[in-house]
């Protein structure tokens, strides 16, 4: 039998707002423990919560982006659970008027473009964290993370395999981090993914029985995650067994899913709405507002990328995948004319320089200017391509321009017929053995010179010119 | 529907309140009583009324999102019964 | 007659005239503590020591010819669910023993800015939860009037340390009549005022739609007074209204020729108490005869606001409460073997039987299955309850109605029933629901000497008017006037 998965998201974003939902205190990451915190946020007796205005409007930036429809009544609701990392034992969340109503994100897998629904995107407060093993094998609760503010970004049961789901988040990720709502890091928890997995045989219409799985983290991992679970459910139905539904644990170690040890508590989380906060009613052209401040997004501008600079698919794509990278190409567009040049430039020689030294495009030297005049060097001859290869790099650690170290160098390419032809002739008068077998056919040996030719000028010779003359010197 | 001593065992747990077995028998009972009173509101047919969740006509109240660092917060955390390295302690939490 | 005997307004002309200072009034009010408190159980924690500080900062303030707050030098108690920075706060409850309140409340903080003496914490039922003040973990405030009688509740140690003169005046809190009940049963005044007119930032919630702080106080002067001093807008709280606070004190003096009293037939009704309906219906025949007259009204669906209260406040406090598990503050159980041990245990030791009871009724009404029985349907008949009020209020400026439908009973009477001690809320809770402002003020005496309370309920933020009422009555009885028989 043919199985097919169904497998829904439950994302949880980090808003970048500079205090938390609901008190002032800093939302820095990394501080030391418990002194980000405030008698509210901590959930002392006699406390009050009062909303962040940016929270609002991050979440509702974010919902128009993602194509949701965004509620003009919406209001916060108590979740009630006990948990040492939650201080009132209850979360302040959305339940049944969440801010951002039905959306979707596209994703293209494969050339394929497939729109994946989203159900809904709520606000909510952010719990602190339990750390484990302390001393006498005690847990601890750091509450500095509790109360900064998430929105809770819900996908429909849409996506049908891992790479899909990978896709999507990437996609997601984009579009955040396009809008400077939320870092996406998944290693600093400022983005969280938990996957609802169930499999069915193909063609059936409902949906089996469905196992939630946490403890991702990054998006490769879920990507694994979810090729294991659906192929143990396949295993476990074919084999004739059933599948229960419970919550599972990402094992990335041995990569593997597993129950939770804990007990689950029967969930009954009574929400009810928060009367100790008044609702968010908002009209229309408030949202028109808002919607101004959204740039063009990832997905529309790689297609505006593939039409208007005539890149391939994968070029847009990856120069899309990252806003500022696409934005530094833009203004190397307008620099130099010829857009799959700059594009290669940037996505073999920056990036690696990027990876290499850990850094973001803003923090590096290198700027479309100098990129651009460097490319201009190379077009009129005053450097090879090989040996703009070094310069970038010289670039990148100095910070000077191509030029300047193209004449502190001496770099210039030798493009003079006469000194070239000289040069020619003395590695031929040297190498006479070689010569005899390249004239016995051996092509090799054209390269061989060549290479001699080069060394000698410190590969500053015009490739294209030697090549030519050694040709004819030879032929 | 009856009211009973299940139904209390199942509350004060999610509560997480215990009870003796006296507690729980007592509560049932008191419980019982007033449940059986309130559902004197099953009288009014409110189907097409809205429901009052704030009594104020207020909406959209926010704070700026400005930082600001808590004078309290080092009384706050020491109000703690038991900290360790500066964290709340509690018994070991399995997940 | 003694200081402490003397109201806040009193006081204040004295201070000014140099006829006396606040130290010496706080000296007094300590003096009259210590001598009685033993007996009624009011106060359960005093700061003589910051009180004759700032009293005799006070003193040197007005000395020195400095500007001086509205309270200045003013003896005053604050209920124990409020938060007074580094100063205990425990609700009366065994949970929060030793803790110490993280930041100072808004009504507390405008009380210091009043330069107010704020001498110590006062009795209540645990967590507000009451109505006799008897569930307090320090046990219960006896009635001034007769030791063996409950002061009312929940705010009783606030209503009978103003009733004997151990404060001259106090802040309750009033969430299904908390103020106004034990402020009728003892004798003095008590208002709630408008849902939003004072900050909750700093009271220890109960019942966060229904809460509301409030003063009691010796007269309707000294009420206007404090009010004002509290009220206003916050921006700690979400739910407070953003209206200028007017200078209540200042307009009292409003004759009440033309004013539409409006009489509620729900709240006259066969089987009350005889007294206390002579009571009430002889202090509306004063006011008419002061020019007001009385208009027949309804409030057709009072029967069910006992019912409709009793889900929404206790669904609300079981949510309130949950934060008391033993890990940040307040009771940790002994070295618990594993954390359901920890939260089971500290939160069993730490609660008494009235909030378990209440935590337990709400905890049933939020969960699965049963919230749009009770909750949403609560919800629902809250708003014809506040319609009622609405409709009413086309047709009256007030309406006026008993406090509690009888006078102080015994200690220990009705703890055993709850749903008796609930029933006895019925002329309070419909308020709160509706979020209107209400004032108790004295109206007479039981034939057993037992203080007896009539309701002055306003329209939305209009303490003004019922306060004017209020005022107009006191000058013209004397009620408040009478003092319990203490040593």
């Amino acid at each position: 039998m043919e199985f097919e998965a169904v497998i829904g998201l439950e994302t949880h974003v980090q808003l970048n707002t500079k205090t938390k939902l609901f008190c002032s205190c800093p939302t820095t990451f990394g501080a030391e423990p418990n002194t980000q915190v405030c008698p509210i946020c901590m959930g002392h007796p006699g406390v009050l919560p009062v909303l962040n205005k940016q929270a609002m409007e991050y979440a509702i930036i974010t919902g128009l982006a993602l194509n949701c429809e965004i509620s003009t009544f919406s209001k916060f609701d108590r979740k009630n659970y006990f948990y040492p990392d939650l201080p009132k034992a209850y979360q302040v969340s959305q339940f049944d008027k969440p801010i951002c109503g039905k959306g979707y994100v596209t994703i293209v897998d494969n050339g394929v473009e497939k729109k994946i629904g989203i159900t809904r995107a709520h606000l909510e407060e952010d719990a602190g964290k339990l750390l484990h093993n302390e001393a006498g094998g005690k847990s601890g609760v750091d509450l500095n993370r509790t109360g900064i503010p998430l929105l809770e970004i819900v996908s429909e049961p849409d996506i049908r395999t891992p790479e899909e789901a990978y896709l999507y988040l990437q996609a997601l990720k984009n579009i955040i981090q396009y809008l400077s709502v939320s870092d996406c890091n998944m290693e600093e928890g400022s983005l969280r993914c938990d996957a609802n997995v169930s499999v069915r045989p193909k063609g059936q219409k409902e949906f089996g029985t469905k196992a939630e799985i946490k403890n991702m983290n990054s998006f490769r991992n879920v990507q694994r995650a979810i090729a294991y679970e659906i192929e143990r459910q396949i295993d476990e139905i074919t084999s004739g067994g059933k599948i229960v539904q419970e919550t599972r644990l990402w094992d990335a170690d041995r990569n593997i899913t597993l129950p939770m040890r804990s007990k689950e508590e029967a969930h009954d989380y009574r929400y009810f709405p928060e009367p100790d906060l008044v609702p968010m009613v908002n009209e229309q052209s408030y949202f028109d507002e808002l919607k101004k401040r959204i740039p063009e997004l990832p997905y529309p501008r790689m297609l505006r990328f593939i039409n208007q600079f005539s890149l391939p698919q994968y070029d847009a794509e990856m120069l899309t995948n990252d806003k500022s990278l696409a934005e530094f190409f833009e203004t190397c567009t307008t620099l130099y004319d010829d857009p799959k040049i700059i594009s290669n430039w940037i996505l073999s020689e920056l990036l690696r320089e990027l990876n290499d030294r850990k850094i973001n495009i803003s923090q590096c030297t290198i700027t479309p200017g100098k990129l651009t005049d460097m490319l201009k060097l190379i077009k009129d001859g005053t450097i090879s391509g090989k040996i703009a290869k070094s310069v970038f790099i010289d670039m990148c650690e100095t910070g000077k321009t191509a030029t300047q170290i193209v004449n502190d160098k001496g770099l210039t390419q030798i493009s003079d017929t006469s000194e070239i032809q000289k040069i020619v002739e003395d590695i031929i008068a040297q190498n006479p053995k070689v010569v005899e077998e390249y004239k016995a056919g051996k092509e090799k040996s054209f390269m061989f010179l060549i290479g001699q030719i080069m060394r000698a000028t410190r590969g500053k010779a015009n490739p294209a010119m030697v090549n030519e003359m050694l040709r004819k010197a030879l032929d | 529907m009856a009211f009973t001593e299940k139904d209390v065992d199942y509350i004060a747990n999610l509560a997480r309140l215990s009870l003796s077995p006296q507690e729980t028998k007592q509560f049932t009972s008191q419980l019982d009583k007033i449940l059986s009173y309130v559902h004197k509101l099953d009288e009014l047919n409110t189907e097409s009324v809205e429901p009052t969740a704030h009594i104020l006509p207020v909406n959209n109240v926010f704070r700026a999102d400005e930082p600001k660092t808590c004078p309290n917060a080092q009384y706050a955390v020491e109000q703690a019964p038991e900290l360790i390295n500066g964290l709340f302690s509690v018994p070991k939490v399995i997940e | 007659m003694t200081l402490y005997a003397k109201t806040a307004v009193e006081l204040l002309a004295m201070m000014r005239r140099k006829e006396a200072c606040a130290r010496e009034i706080v000296e007094s009010v300590f003096q009259r503590i210590e001598a009685i408190n033993d007996k009624l159980n009011a106060f359960v924690a005093l700061d003589k020591e910051g009180a004759l500080k700032k009293a005799d900062e006070v003193d040197r303030k007005r000395a020195a010819g400095e500007p001086l707050g509205e309270l200045a030098g003013i003896p005053v108690g604050i209920k124990d669910n409020l938060c007074n920075h580094t100063h205990p706060t425990t609700c009366a409850s065994n949970i929060l023993q030793g803790y110490n309140a993280a930041f100072t409340g808004t009504a507390v903080r405008k009380l210091h800015k009043a330069d107010a003496v704020i001498i110590g914490n006062l009795n209540m039922d645990e967590f507000a939860m009451g109505s006799s003040c008897e569930t307090s973990f320090y046990g219960p405030c006896k009635n001034p009037w007769n030791l063996d009688y409950i002061p009312g509740g929940s705010s009783g140690g606030s209503a009978s340390a103003v009733a004997a003169d151990m404060a001259v005046m106090t802040l309750g809190s009033d969430t299904g009549g908390s103020i106004r009940q034990p402020a009728s049963l003892c004798g003095v005044v008590g208002m709630k005022p408008t849902y939003g007119r004072v900050s909750r930032f700093g009271l220890v919630a109960f019942a966060s739609s229904l809460d509301q702080i409030g003063p009691i106080t010796k007269t309707v002067e000294d009420n206007a007074l404090l009010l004002k001093v509290i009220s206003g807008h916050d921006t700690h709280d979400s739910t407070s209204i953003d209206t200028p606070v007017p200078d209540y004190l200042s307009l009292l003096d409003k004759p009440l020729k033309g004013l539409k009293i409006g009489i509620p037939k729900e709240y006259f009704i066969d089987g009350m108490d005889a007294e206390v309906e002579q009571s009430v219906r002889a202090g509306i025949d004063t006011l008419k005869k002061l020019g007001a007259e009385t208009v027949d009204i309804s409030l057709p669906h009072t029967e069910y606001a006992v019912s409709t209260y009793y889900i929404i406040a206790t669904a609300e406090a079981s949510s309130n409460l949950a934060r008391f598990d033993g890990v940040r503050y307040g009771n940790r159980t002994k070295n618990p073997s594993d954390l359901k041990e920890l939260y089971y245990k500290s939160r069993s030791e730490g609660f008494g039987d009235e909030v378990k009871r209440r935590i337990l009724l709400g905890t049933y009404v939020l969960s699965s299955g049963y919230y749009d029985a009770y909750y949403k349907k609560a919800q629902k008949v809250r708003t014809l309850i506040r319609q009622d009020f609405t409709k009413a209020f086309e047709k009256v400026d007030c309406i006026i109605t008993p406090v509690s439908p009888t006078p102080a009973f015994k200690l220990g009477e009705k703890i055993n029933d709850p749903l008796t001690m609930y029933l006895g809320d019925i002329f309070t809770i419909s308020i709160n629901l509706a979020g209107l402002p209400a004032l108790s003020v004295p109206c007479g005496f039981s034939g057993n000497g037992l203080p007896i309370g009539m309701q002055i309920i306003g329209k939305t933020l209009d303490e003004e008017r019922i306060l004017q009422i209020g005022h107009v009555f006191e000058k013209n009885t004397l009620f408040h006037k009478e003092k319990p028989a203490l040593g």
